[in-house]
């Protein structure tokens, strides 16, 4: 099973599988942590925005089986507004106090003897609102008239800061071509299978909150919660369940909802169980930002792009839920995507509308990011008459240029990004593609050829963020940098060795892959080692940047695993050196033993050697400590501070994706046929190719889910109209067009296997090739995702195409 | 996503059913598959006083031959008319388009009964029963009456069925010689409820004119209906005529419209549909 004698980059088939696959696999919903629970059940506001006149409870609170009633108004009594980064009077409560300001939003709980009872009672609950007009539209939402969500701030537009590199002003005097396009950019999910669960419990004396939950972090989030409850972080304990049943970005957003399962654990005096239906799902958890945005390229006549201005308007949804506004400034200090353009304008606007707050889905920030960038590379390409994948051959960052220092700071780690272009055009067959394309179009048919390139950033400094402050409020509010790993391995008395990541995984196989990690340090297999992945804040070594979320784990988990490793090997070895006598560095780990190098004979069983640690404290070389509980702690050295111009290195490595589409759309229906779709990854180190393919299949389905039939759609008054899965429509196996996977890897120097993160993958660019391609297709560039039908074959019929 | 409470009555004889349809009436709702009943009741759109369980009476599971077509019992599941070589053999409309309801999860516990009373007017099985002009079998205490599935639906999930009647079967004529049957549909997905739907039957002479054509439509307006079509009989059964005959019901619907999917677009899939379903039937009817 080995590859090469090492267990990392081997196809290991995941150990998390089997349990998944029989039901032995532990969900929140399966834990009942202490006895006596209540379930909980949410009353949701119908108006997208209106007063709260009163809330009559007393019929709910009678109802038998019923334990009690919380409200907004008791919950913003209990606990203090959630904080946020955007410092503006915006006092958010995870349930509305004196008004509503989307549809779903929470209005009161209730509290019974379980679930049904629970929402037989939000029927008695009597809410009198005055509905007030809403905006659901940002372009709207920014002008002088328009309704306003929060008074106080005087503005919809709660967040704005531009942003210079280079020269753009003299970038786009001196362009041959400037192109620029604007378009919507829609609004969608993940729909994970298992949505939000909690279980809050608060005991007096001391008073300590304790919250069960499927949250995935950032655990930098379990600050604000301490500051929403107003305790210190070792009074709120906060434990993932042992699974997730997916999350994709998503399960980042239940915060608030386990402030308020928290809060009202303790108004009513009972621990509370808290399910999220998918009604909820659909109307209060999270999703990724619409945007309505612009991007004007600034090109040369020979294809040379010169100069980039993106004019990003993010509708951020109700509140300012942290971390946005992350979601407009994960991909900013990286606005050059693969290219050499030195010269970068960007103008960012945040604007509050009556819908859900929006928070991190698959590739957060990265669709909307390369639906501007990639779009224009495309569009450019035509304006100018040249081929699509010749205009970002001309503008590469060359594979010797790395490590290469972009524009607004990022440190691009490695890659190959011409090597990676023509894997794409070899596994398309382009030549043969764009002959058929010729065909096609003289049958008078609709056949368009796409491309996209991103490249992937992952393992986020926890600086990033602080972009959206100036310069001189960052230097006010004290430094910022980093993003810690932590990994803790121990052996116990038996000699068995257990690995603790805190990395919440959600389906994604981080106990498989930390296992290779271990077993290869420790001359095991990886069957011998057990991973737990979840993280108590009272047990674990954790920190602000834990969690699961920016492709964290193969960019910076791996390392930490991979210190922790070596730690525990090296003492290991120092201890069967003694009993070998020989000298540590002669004594390898292998197949189960520890050995003295070309002496294979004169070894030790691993188990033996770790159990005296904990056996035989005496026997241990002078000055060894007892016991092995190894904890690394790192913070990969390029995540420093954002500085006076705004740089910041956000992220420890750089993946590249290059995607290419050829779609065929029926004039008669308007459906878009996706017949060819080739993505050719830069990972790094493979360090798992079965969970790598997973990966990269699995986003691609995120990316066409988004480019062809999911989105969030309101209607004008703010009503959801995607409130279930019968209107949601995600991606489904017969919709999934066939993908051809191609590598060019590049290892990375800024982690310790060469690994780089690569699971948000073609989430971030399927949308954008796609699009492309049906622009191509259609021979105009007005196109937005997602591409359905009756919408499509109104495009088609408008320009007399239909048939 | 919890329902209301409701009193759970199981039947397990029509007798017993039909016993608790006139006890109940218009306060009960009927659980046969329960594939759209269920999601109402969670979602507290359906908020019966009583849910009357059939599916244990095992009369009414059955598919049997009944003159020239079938007869499918109400909770007939759908996978088993699926799988029926009486169905494939004697209603073949019917068989093609049983692929489309639902997937294959849903199929398995669906009825073709349950399919007809919900009366959504996408569905694929009530669309099928007006394009070949079959019945419902209705049932009431002391009472049965057989009504025209043409005169069975009413509109957006209301049908002739009265409160205490329980639908007890659909008959399905037979295939007739020298006649073409084809069913096609364009949903956003696959299983999905279609946009539109078209379920064709066009015999044809030896001649090669159209002696008799049926185009039904589902999806398109508030019911499943049958396009007028009779100036086509005498035409020659090709393309053309598929095309011509389809574009004229295409003028003849009142498509509804609604924010996803607009009036203008379901009359263009009666177009597509229309056209592709006929000549297909043209083409088998010649087979």
């Amino acid at each position: 099973m080995t590859v090469g004698g090492r267990w990392v980059g081997a196809p290991v088939p995941r150990k998390e599988d089997e349990a998944l696959l029989t039901g032995h696999a532990r969900f929140i919903d399966d834990m009942e942590p202490v006895p006596g629970l209540r379930h909980a059940a949410l009353l949701r506001s119908p108006h997208a925005h209106a007063d709260i006149v009163s809330i009559d409870i007393s019929k709910a609170e009678s109802h038998p089986g019923v334990y009690g009633v919380v409200t907004g108004v008791d919950i913003s009594a209990a606990t203090g507004p959630i904080p946020s980064a955007v410092r503006v009077p915006i006092d958010y409560y995870p349930m509305a106090v004196d008004k509503v300001r989307y549809a779903g939003e929470p209005v009161a709980l209730v509290a019974a003897e379980d679930r049904y009872v629970a929402e037989d009672a939000l029927e008695l609950i009597e809410v009198e609102y005055r509905p007030l007009p809403p905006v659901v539209d940002p372009k709207a939402a920014m002008d002088d008239d328009s309704p306003l969500l929060h008074e106080a701030v005087g503005s919809n537009v709660v967040h704005r800061r531009g942003f210079r590199y280079g020269d753009p002003e003299a970038a786009f005097e001196e362009a041959d071509r400037v192109v620029r396009l604007e378009w919507t950019f829609p609004r969608y999910s993940s729909t994970p299978m298992e949505t939000y669960g909690a279980v809050a419990q608060f005991e007096p004396a001391p008073d300590r909150y304790t919250i069960w939950s499927n949250f995935q972090g950032p655990f930098i989030l379990h600050a604000l919660m301490c500051g929403a409850l107003k305790v210190p972080g070792n009074r709120l304990r906060l434990i993932t369940s042992p699974q997730s049943g997916g999350s994709f970005g998503i399960k980042q957003g239940m915060y608030p909802y386990m402030v308020l399962l928290a809060a009202s654990s303790r108004l009513l005096g009972v621990p509370l169980k808290w399910i999220e239906d998918r009604l909820e799902h659909l109307v209060g958890s999270s999703a990724a930002s619409n945007r309505e945005d612009a991007v004007e390229a600034a090109f040369r006549n020979d294809g040379t792009l010169i100069g980039l201005k993106f004019l990003n308007v993010v509708d951020v949804g109700a509140y300012i839920r942290a971390p946005e506004p992350a979601s407009v400034y994960r991909m900013h200090s990286a606005s050059n995507g693969a290219y050499r353009v030195g010269n970068i304008h960007v103008d960012n606007r945040l604007v509050t509308t009556n819908r859900l707050p929006v928070g991190l889905n698959r590739g957060y920030g990265g669709p909307q990011f390369f639906f501007a960038l990639e779009r224009a590379m495309d569009a450019g390409a035509r304006a100018l008459g040249i081929d699509i994948a010749e205009i970002r051959r001309r503008n590469f960052i060359p594979k010797d240029a790395f490590p290469y220092r972009a524009p607004a700071g990022a440190i691009y780690d490695a890659g190959d990004y011409e090597a990676g272009l023509d894997k794409t055009l070899d596994l398309a067959g382009y030549a043969e593609l764009c002959a058929e394309r010729g065909r096609a179009r003289e049958e008078g048919r609709l056949f368009g050829i796409g491309m996209a390139t991103a490249i992937e950033p992952s393992g986020s400094n926890m600086a990033y963020v602080t972009l959206a402050q100036t310069p001189e409020e960052r230097a006010r509010a004290g430094g910022r940098s980093g993003g810690l790993g932590t990994c803790t391995i121990s052996i116990d008395p038996s000699g068995s060795v257990t690995v603790k990541t805190v990395s919440t995984p959600a389906g994604q196989g981080h106990a498989t892959v930390a296992a290779q990690i271990v077993a290869d340090a420790l001359g095991l297999a990886p069957d011998d080692i057990d991973v737990v992945t979840e993280v108590d804040t009272l047990t674990s070594a954790w920190s602000l940047a834990s969690g699961n979320y920016a492709n964290r784990f193969s960019s910076v988990v791996t390392s930490a695993i991979g210190d922790a490793a070596r730690l525990v090997a090296d003492k290991v070895r120092a201890v069967a050196a003694e009993d070998l006598e020989v000298a540590a560095e002669d004594v390898e780990l292998a197949d189960g033993v520890a050995r003295v190098v070309g002496v294979p004979e004169k070894s030790l069983p691993f188990r033996r050697v770790a159990a005296k640690t904990h056996w035989h404290p005496a026997g241990l070389p002078e000055g060894m400590a007892p016991g092995i509980f190894e904890t690394a702690v790192m913070s990969p050295p390029e995540l420093g501070p954002p500085d006076e111009q705004d740089r910041v290195a956000s992220a420890v490595t750089f993946g590249f994706i290059c995607d290419l589409a050829a779609v065929e759309i029926d004039p008669g229906t308007g459906r878009v046929e996706v017949r060819k779709y080739v993505s050719v990854h830069d990972v790094g180190t493979v360090l798992n190719p079965l969970i790598v393919e997973g990966q990269i299949v699995g986003g691609f389905a995120h990316g066409v889910g988004g480019a062809l039939l999911e989105e969030m759609v309101y209607d004008e008054d703010g009503n959801p109209l995607s409130g279930t899965f019968a209107d949601y429509l995600c991606i489904t196996a017969p919709e999934m067009p066939t993908l051809t996977i191609g590598h060019v890897d590049t290892p990375s120097p800024h982690t310790a296997l060469g690994a780089k993160g690569m699971g948000d993958g073609c989430s971030m660019l399927a949308p954008t090739a796609i699009a492309n391609a049906v622009a191509d297709a259609l021979g105009r560039e007005d196109v937005e995702p997602p591409f359905t039908l009756n919408k499509v074959w109104d495009l088609v019929a408008s320009q007399g195409d239909a048939r | 996503m919890k329902p209301a409470p409701f009193e759970y009555c199981r039947a397990d004889t029509l007798d017993e059913a039909l016993d608790l349809m006139a006890e109940f009436g218009s306060d009960a709702s009927v659980l046969a598959g329960g594939m759209s009943l269920g999601p109402m009741l969670n979602m507290r759109l359906a908020r019966p006083a009583a849910v009357i369980d059939i599916n244990p009476v095992g009369e009414l599971a059955g598919i049997g031959a009944a003159e020239d077509g079938i007869e499918t019992g109400a909770v007939c599941r759908q996978v088993d008319a699926l799988d029926s070589a009486l169905v494939r053999e004697r209603v073949p409309l019917l068989a093609e388009a049983l692929p489309f309801v639902g997937h294959f999860q849903t199929r398995n516990r669906g009825t073709m009964g349950g399919s007809v009373c919900h009366a959504d007017p996408s569905a694929e099985i009530p669309l099928t029963l007006i394009a070949l002009d079959g019945a419902v079998v209705l049932q009431r205490k002391g009472g049965a009456r057989t009504a025209a599935a043409n005169d069975f639906f009413e509109g957006i999930f209301a049908t002739a069925r009265e409160p205490d009647e329980l639908v007890t079967a659909l008959r399905w004529p037979g295939r007739s010689a020298d006649t073409g049957y084809a069913f096609d549909e364009i949903a956003q997905r696959r299983g999905d409820f279609a946009i539109g739907a078209a379920a064709a039957a066009a015999t044809v002479a030896n001649d090669g004119t159209v002696t008799a054509l049926a185009l039904g439509l589902g999806g398109i307006e508030d019911r499943p209906r049958r396009a007028d079509l009779s100036e086509f009989v005498g035409a020659p059964a090709v393309p053309e005529t598929a095309a011509e005959a389809a574009a004229v019901a295409a003028d003849r619907v009142d498509p509804i419209g609604d924010p996803k999917v607009s009036a203008a677009y379901r009359r263009q899939l009666v177009r597509v549909l229309g056209a592709r379903v006929l000549e297909r039937a043209f083409e088998r009817a010649g087979a």
